[in-house]
């Protein structure tokens, strides 16, 4: 979920709302005139402000400007899981935020804490996304953002979203390839939830792992759309147990109500199992 | 056979042994003028100035009024000013409650017009002046049903009722809406005006649709009415009530309802026939909206809901979710339209609605309530009326009544408002005891008041995240730091009664 790193009210209570990761924004959001003072404000909120198990975010001005390095280092500093870095068009940006973040992580002690998420808003930026979701270990990754990259194509945003079609395949196939993360863009129109709905049903056909979001009131649809049924679950919780009453046994073979169960079946399993706990359907506890 | 002469000998004795007169003919007057004409020559309707003199008002009496015209109220403003106007003196004004438009009463205050008041609640510039020590005597603030039973047992004696009416007939049938094509500020119930209407010594109606007699069926009875007066205006109806439902959007009174309903429904109260009352606060609206989805999907349904009725409830009594309404205040103009309209959706005096004396009183039915808080404090004691800065900034409403008589009573607050937190070790000013609330509901948890392990079991059960209520208050201090200590100085300028009768706290003033 994006909140405004300039807005202290909507950064205290982010996470009451339970989304799986929150990112808090000191570039577009924030103008020019507040960029220290966000900067500060958001340092101060992720040393302070308890988040639980929520995932926290920063997205970082862009490096060649004046406030991207000072941005690294302080969110480095305040603990950071991740680094969204915007606009990103090359596999050599990433490795130039890296070595940001290697300098700040060296000189406390902790090298390879922070990950970093790259936001592909760009043409050239598609083009080069699995180098871009290759570049670094620290990839956990990758993002599309619509807006700039609609305006970069040439091309009006639509409903259906025809026009995202290979940007977002794209996207997908090269996080998989990478073994990272694939995140949809964001939907604006608050006061449009049905096709908000649609979108996010298209962008989970198309494989993403979820969506951005900008308002509180988005997470229960995507919740909805990504929570897999009680059928399903309930068939990964009997795979799940087979795996353990294999591993009990010591035994490599893996069956399941009679059948084998291959690799890719225990995988889809886990997923399930995973998407299950991130859409509030299961808690760990009742896992094991 | 006798006939009556015969018997006139006979018939004056029976009189006098009965103390009577005989009757005399020449005596009866008959009207034979078109009934139309009648109100003209029998009418209660006066001038303002005209009522007040007749019903006889001194300095130093008890004159009412009535809160249903909310915001928009103009009934107050324009009485005491012409009382202003005629002299009047250390007069104590006794309103069911008083609001931001009631601004004006400062002077009158200054003036010595207004030397006492008792009121449910008090906000803006009027509450401000008061909380920093305006007034000589302390504002007596009651709830609705302890306001009720005050009334009734004598405790506040009412001398002159001044009450607003949205049509009223020429013998003074009237009620807080209106038949006619003239209507123009509609409050719905006038539940908060019918005690005063009942035991005042004198009552003067002042309305701005005076219709046709009878003005039937209607709230308040010619029975109980002295005087009518004819005004332009009583309210600016677009503050009175609001046209259609509201839907909140704000994502975190979302979360408070959704979890308030969660904590209804797994309960153990949620069963066919049960009775609730929700808030007019955005929250207590939404979760209206989430246990009606719950009440289709188990086939429950409820025997009445109670309160200040709104058009969300209006929509689930349509809908057959709810039996009977029972309205004592209606909050929006769909509410006000469904009682003028639904024989199902019934007015009831403050009375009949909330007072502790009446076993009989409809709080004494109700399940489940849900209520709002400025703050709340480890020992689930509730502040309504005084904001964290000392100033009074709320009314009592009916608080302390159902969350006393309710079975279930249920705190919907944020644990934070901007930098204010909401749970805290003391609150400010009691008004609601803890000893009568059940749960908190914030959007860091729920907390449930020891006294009650089994419900605290039952919402565990349903998965619900229970936190003790110090940890509510550390996880807001861990936020929002330590709150420096009130400037209270050391006049009482309120006193807070309990619904029985007796004083249960008092306010100070502030000191800026």
């Amino acid at each position: 979920m994006f909140v405004p790193g300039n807005n202290p009210a909507m950064m205290q209570d982010a996470f009451i709302y339970g989304p799986d990761s929150i990112m808090l924004d000191l570039e577009d959001s924030v103008t020019m005139a507040e960029k220290d003072a966000a900067r500060l404000l958001v340092y101060n909120a992720l040393k302070t402000i308890d988040y639980g198990n929520t995932e926290m975010v920063v997205r970082v001005n862009p490096l060649n400007t004046p406030y991207g390095k000072k941005d690294v280092e302080a969110v480095v500093k305040a603990g950071v899981h991740v680094i969204r870095m915007p606009k990103t068009e090359t596999a050599d940006e990433i490795r130039e935020l890296e070595a940001e973040i290697e300098k700040v992580e060296t000189e406390l002690g902790c090298v390879g804490r922070t990950q970093i998420m790259a936001a592909i808003e760009s043409t050239l930026g598609v083009i080069n996304a699995y180098a871009i979701a290759t570049a670094s270990k620290r990839m956990m990754g990758i993002a599309l953002g619509a807006e700039d990259y609609c305006a970069n194509l040439k091309a009006q945003r639509t409903p259906d979203g025809m026009e995202l079609l290979m940007a977002r395949q794209t996207i997908v196939v090269a996080a998989r390839a990478a073994g990272i993360d694939a995140l949809d863009t964001v939907y604006s129109n608050l006061n449009d939830m049905e096709t908000f709905r649609k979108e996010v049903e298209l962008i989970k056909t198309l494989g993403f792992d979820g969506k951005s979001i900008i308002n509180p009131r988005q997470i229960e649809v995507v919740n909805e759309v990504f929570a897999p049924t009680e059928k399903a679950i309930e068939k990964a919780m009997g795979i799940i147990a087979a795996i353990k009453e294999a591993e009990k046994r010591g035994s490599g073979v893996i069956s399941y109500k009679g059948k084998m169960v291959d690799r890719p079946v225990v995988l889809r399993a886990q997923r399930t199992i995973e998407l299950a706990i991130a859409s509030g359907i299961l808690t760990k506890e009742e896992l094991s | 056979m006798s006939n009556i002469k015969d018997r006139a000998q006979l018939i004056s004795e029976v009189a006098k042994r009965m103390n009577k007169n005989v009757y005399d003919d020449a005596r009866t007057i008959k009207t034979i003028s078109h009934k139309s004409e009648l109100p003209k020559e029998v009418s209660k309707v006066v001038t303002l100035e005209e009522a007040i003199r007749g019903t006889g008002l001194k300095d130093g009496m008890t004159i009412s009024f009535h809160h249903h015209f909310r915001g928009g109220d103009k009934v107050v403003n324009m009485v005491v000013a012409k009382l202003a106007e005629m002299g009047f003196k250390n007069l104590h004004l006794a309103a069911s409650s008083l609001q931001d438009v009631h601004a004006p009463l400062i002077e009158h205050i200054k003036n010595g017009v207004i030397t006492e008041i008792s009121t449910s609640g008090m906000r803006g510039e009027l509450a401000t002046e008061v909380s920093h020590g305006l007034m000589d005597k302390p504002v007596v603030f009651r709830s609705h049903g302890g306001r009720g039973s005050a009334i009734a047992t004598g405790d506040l004696h009412i001398d002159v009722a001044f009450l607003g009416a949205s049509s009223c007939d020429p013998a003074g049938n009237s009620c807080g809406y209106s038949r006619s094509e003239n209507a123009k500020s509609i409050c719905g119930s006038l539940g908060y005006a019918l005690p005063d209407a009942q035991y005042a010594d004198k009552v003067v109606i002042l309305t701005d649709d005076l219709v046709a007699y009878p003005n039937t069926p209607n709230s308040i009875s010619e029975r109980n009415v002295d005087y009518v007066v004819v005004v332009d205006s009583v309210g600016d109806s677009s503050k009175i009530a609001s046209g259609a439902i509201r839907d909140t959007k704000n994502p975190r009174d979302i979360l408070l309802a959704k979890q308030a309903a969660k904590v209804i429904i797994n309960s153990g109260y949620f069963k066919d026939g049960f009775s609730i009352q929700t808030g007019s606060g955005g929250a207590s609206l939404a979760a209206v909206k989430y246990i009606r989805e719950s009440m289709i999907q188990q086939g429950i349904k409820a025997s009445f809901a109670l309160g200040g009725i709104t058009a969300h409830m209006v929509k689930l009594h349509e809908e057959g979710l709810i039996e009977r309404l029972i309205d004592v205040q209606s909050f929006d103009k769909v509410a006000a339209e469904s009682i003028k309209t639904d024989p199902m959706h019934k007015e009831v005096t403050a009375n009949e609605y909330a007072s502790a004396d009446e076993p009989g009183s409809a709080t004494h039915f109700l399940d489940i309530v849900i209520l709002s808080a400025l703050e709340v404090d480890t020992n689930f004691n509730v502040n309504v009326l005084v904001g964290s800065d000392g100033i009074i900034r709320g009314a009592i409403g009916g608080h302390p009544d159902t969350a006393a008589d309710s079975a279930l009573s249920i705190i919907v607050c944020p644990l934070l408002r901007g930098r204010i937190p909401c749970v805290v070790d003391n609150v400010t000013t009691l008004i609601t005891p803890g000893s009568t609330v059940d749960v908190v509901v914030t959007e860091y948890g729920i907390a449930v008041n020891p006294r009650r392990p089994e419900l605290a079991e039952r919402l565990k059960a349903a998965g619900l995240n229970i936190v003790d209520i110090h940890a509510l208050k550390d996880r807001a201090k861990s936020i929002i730091g330590e709150a420096a200590e009130l400037p209270f100085g050391d006049k009482v300028v309120g006193v807070v009664m309990n619904r029985d009768g007796s004083v249960m706290d008092v306010i100070k003033n502030i000191v800026d």
